[in-house]
């Protein structure tokens, strides 16, 4: 089962105190369906601001990304650069 | 989503050397096409007029007396452009909100900044289009200002825009504010930490908004025809963002406009939005020419970049042997007039170097009455980690212990979670350490009025969207074509890539950079992503192609295509009854037509797997005790690099992200005057270093390859700009025995710590 965590303030007002979560989502995209199901609008707030880490590897826009069993998933907002 | 392809079984025969570059003879020549440079039949002149008020309500804009001046073709005001409310973020660049874009590119009901575009006109002459602006009629109810960032923050302050409302907070405040978004990142319990520390240093540190400084200005050509089609050439980094937003801010589908890339003269961020492109879009569909804008280096100042000034609190506690356990620290960033400050970057690179168990960052992002910032290499992080690689100077200072030993102590390393959330992996900061302590410059004696300073600097990269197509011509050589404007050497590194797949000499390969309508989207060359991203596109279709050549080979000889191999350049039968026998891409080129056509590739992806960079500098100074003059006598710079693809591109990023790093720390700064006009827009008054302000500036790479680039590159273009502020001001400190936590360490400021001895 993933275990997930929400880094920043970009989302948190959605998910009230809590910063991680524990997921059924074998993807990306299963894991923010969840998420939307528990705390409306989390999905969508992380869908559009977040990047999501994995096993320490940042992916940006990758929500068919899979989770594996046990994966570190890191929520942290979205990257640019100069 | 892109998965990593087999490194070459072969040693690598063009990746790592140093060829010319493609795009050297043009730009030494003054034959390269930058944004100024395009002239059409019929072009038209357009000028912008700016507020002269930092902070005031629009009343009216009359424009018939310029409108009925003879050679006026076209004046547009914020009237004449849609109503855009969508919130939709503007991507990671920048931040901020397209609305938020459309409203900066044209002031509507509010001009926000001095130098903030009021109205704009197109005419048949430069002079005919002044004399236009001189006739339009400007009603303005000048409003309070606040540029200050502590002042704008203040509960009695001129409030902005009055449907702001700090984001980020637990409950929506009932009370509007400039506080855009407040930030906060936390882990452990702070207070136990400071408990157990036997050493606590607190300073606040201040930091001014500094220019990108890119030496050509904004400048575009812009015609939108009758039927609707519009046409862009334009210097940007990104010709789909400026597709994209132009799109947006006029209400125009994404398809109607063409955006050609000009060679661009620096962006360093700065050019990751749009300014003049929609508004000469605008006057040219009234005018029905084509229309040429060109900012002015006071424009560039006054109404484009820069990045955010900002005040700090840092608190730092440590153990007798080094160790930080607890860190405290506040951040409060300028964004000029609107949202996206680069402070959310920031809160996240702050602590990126070290394993701390117990820490809060909080930050604020500002607005003010100041020009809206825009992306500056590591946007936010060069300003954090001048408060904390100078508060971890202070703290090494206080304990006694060597700067590079209490760097060791707490750098973060494989495995270890980084303090913005996931775990590293494959990161090369001790290695980089290392090897600035090892640097021969080391051994350098100070002598009288000069130290020697230390400082860390960490950042993302990231990867992203990118499309690259490789094309072989019939006489076998090749043509490189990808959707990112070279601002920093990626053509370079495209041709040798691909030419390192191919198994071709590098100049038998051409780099272009397309345009909007001849290849796939691309997101904007940022982030340090190109490279990176690009180059995994460039090498996937050379692979393609490798794969193509062999089948077609296979075809040739009329055996199993496992029987062929791709080795230097050719196809060589392994088995069989053609063993031995080799066909070049040139031979396979010229006979494509009886193999299946063109030979030919193109590949769309989403690179995930940029590797973090890590940077050590090491600056040595001598400071003049009697005017405050401070000489950088020698400037050593390590970087994990990943895999240098062109040596010297590096080290040419390494070298210009320290030259921009030491303007920042010695010399850059916005000044106003107290009516928040802008009192330095020139280069004579905002001082950047230029050559002989800087020594060589030594470069020391580090090579930890990152395993998802097939070559094992990672980002290098924007982390040596985040540790030279405070490198040099630890070596200041070291000189003349004071910290000083303001920059810039201009001369009066330098004088005054030490006449305050």
């Amino acid at each position: 089962m993933p275990h997930v965590v929400l880094m920043g303030s970009d989302c948190a007002a959605f998910a009230g105190e809590t910063r991680a979560f524990d997921v059924e989502g074998a993807t990306v995209r299963r894991m923010i369906a969840e998420l939307e199901a528990r705390y409306p609008g989390l999905g969508d707030c992380i869908e559009r601001r977040m990047s999501v880490a994995i096993d320490g590897e940042i992916h940006q826009d990758a929500l068919g990304e899979a989770l594996p069993e046990g994966a570190e998933v890191v929520l942290i907002p979205k990257i640019g650069g100069g | 989503m892109t998965d990593t392809l087999e490194r070459p079984a072969n040693a690598l025969n063009v990746v790592g050397t140093r060829p010319v570059r493609p795009d050297g003879a043009d730009k030494v020549t003054g034959r390269a096409t930058y944004g100024a440079d395009l002239t059409m039949a019929g072009m038209l002149t357009g000028r912008i007029l700016r507020s002269p008020h930092p902070h005031a309500r629009i009343v009216s804009i009359d424009t018939r007396k310029a409108k009925a001046l003879a050679g006026v073709k076209a004046v547009v005001t914020g009237a004449d452009f849609p109503s855009v409310d969508s919130d939709e973020a503007m991507g990671g660049e920048g931040g901020g909100s397209i609305r938020d874009l459309a409203r900066n590119v044209i002031a509507r009901d509010k001009a926000l900044y001095d130098g903030h575009a009021v109205a704009a006109v197109a005419a048949t002459s430069p002079e005919i289009a002044e004399e236009a602006l001189s006739l339009i009629s400007v009603k303005y109810e000048v409003l309070p200002h606040v540029i200050d960032v502590e002042a704008a923050m203040a509960p009695d302050a001129p409030v902005l825009h009055a449907d702001m409302f700090t984001a980020g907070l637990p409950t929506k405040p009932d009370k509007a504010s400039n506080i855009a978004q407040a930030h906060e990142s936390k882990r452990g319990d702070i207070a136990a930490g400071f408990a157990s520390a036997d050493v606590i240093v607190e300073d606040r540190y201040v930091t001014a908004a500094t220019h990108q400084g890119y030496i050509e200005p904004h400048a575009c050509v812009a015609s939108l025809s009758a039927d609707g089609q519009g046409m862009v050439w334009c210097s940007s980094q990104g010709q789909f963002m400026v597709r994209t937003y132009c799109a947006k801010v006029l209400g125009m589908e994404a398809s109607d406009i063409r955006v050609i890339p000009a060679e661009i003269g620096g962006g360093f961020g700065g050019k990751t939005t749009v300014y003049l492109e929609p508004i000469a879009l605008a006057l040219s569909r009234i005018a029905g020419a084509p229309v040429k804008m060109v900012m002015t280096r006071d424009e560039v100042f006054r109404a484009s970049g820069p990045t955010s000034g900002s005040v700090m609190e840092v608190k730092l506690g440590a153990t007798k042997d080094g160790k930080i356990v607890a860190a405290d620290v506040v951040l409060k960033f300028q964004a000029g007039a609107f949202p996206g400050s680069p402070v959310g970057a920031a809160v996240m690179t702050t602590l990126a170097c070290y394993d701390i168990p117990n820490f809060r960052i909080v930050g604020y992002d500002v607005v003010g009455n100041s020009p809206k910032v825009a992306a500056y290499r590591a946007p936010g992080a060069p300003i954090a980690a001048f408060a904390v690689e100078s508060a971890v100077d202070e703290l090494a200072d206080k304990l006694g212990l060597d700067p590079f030993k209490i760097r060791e102590v707490n750098a973060v390393r494989d495995g270890v979670q980084a303090s913005y959330g996931p775990t590293y992996r494959n990161i090369g900061y001790v290695e980089t350490l290392e090897a600035a302590r090892k640097h021969p410059n080391l051994l350098a004696k100070l002598g009288p009025n000069q130290g020697r300073g230390v400082a860390a600097g960490f950042w993302f990269n990231i990867g992203g969207e990118s499309t690259a197509s490789v094309n072989i011509n019939d006489d076998g050589t090749a043509v490189v074509a990808s959707g990112n404007p070279d601002i920093g050497g990626s053509r370079a590194s495209m041709a040798m890539m691909a030419a390192e797949v191919l198994g071709l000499p590098v100049e038998k390969v051409r780099p272009i950079v397309a345009d909007t309508a001849s290849i796939g989207y691309s997101m904007l060359t940022g982030g340090s992503r190109t490279t990176f991203a690009t180059g995994m596109a460039v090498t996937q279709a050379a692979q393609k192609i490798v794969e193509d050549l062999k089948r077609r080979a296979a075809q040739t000889w009329d055996v199993p295509v496992e029987q062929v191999e791709w080795m230097d350049g050719s196809a060589v039968c392994i088995d069989g009854a053609k063993r031995g026998q080799a066909l070049s891409l040139a031979d396979l080129a010229a006979k494509s037509g009886n193999t299946g056509g063109p030979i030919g590739a193109q590949v769309s992806l989403n690179a995930q797997g940029a590797g973090p960079g890590f940077g050590v500098h090491v600056c040595d100074v001598e400071v003049d005790p009697e005017t405050g003059h401070v000489t950088v006598l020698r400037y050593t710079a390590a970087q994990d690099v990943g895999k240098a693809i062109h040596p010297s591109y590096v080290e040419g990023q390494i070298q210009g992200g320290v030259a921009q790093g030491v303007g920042w720390a010695l010399n850059e700064e916005y000044i106003f005057d107290s009516a928040g006009r802008m009192e330095n827009s020139g280069f004579l008054d905002y001082r950047m270093p230029v050559a002989s302000d800087l020594p060589m500036i030594d470069t020391a790479m580090v090579e930890v390859p990152n395993p998802r680039h097939p070559f094992g590159a990672k980002g290098v273009g924007e982390v040596p700009i985040v540790p030279p502020l405070a490198a040099v001001a630890n070596a200041v400190r070291d000189a003349i025995g004071k910290r000083i936590t303001t920059l810039p360490l201009s001369p009066p400021r330098i004088r005054a710590a030490i006449d305050a001895k």
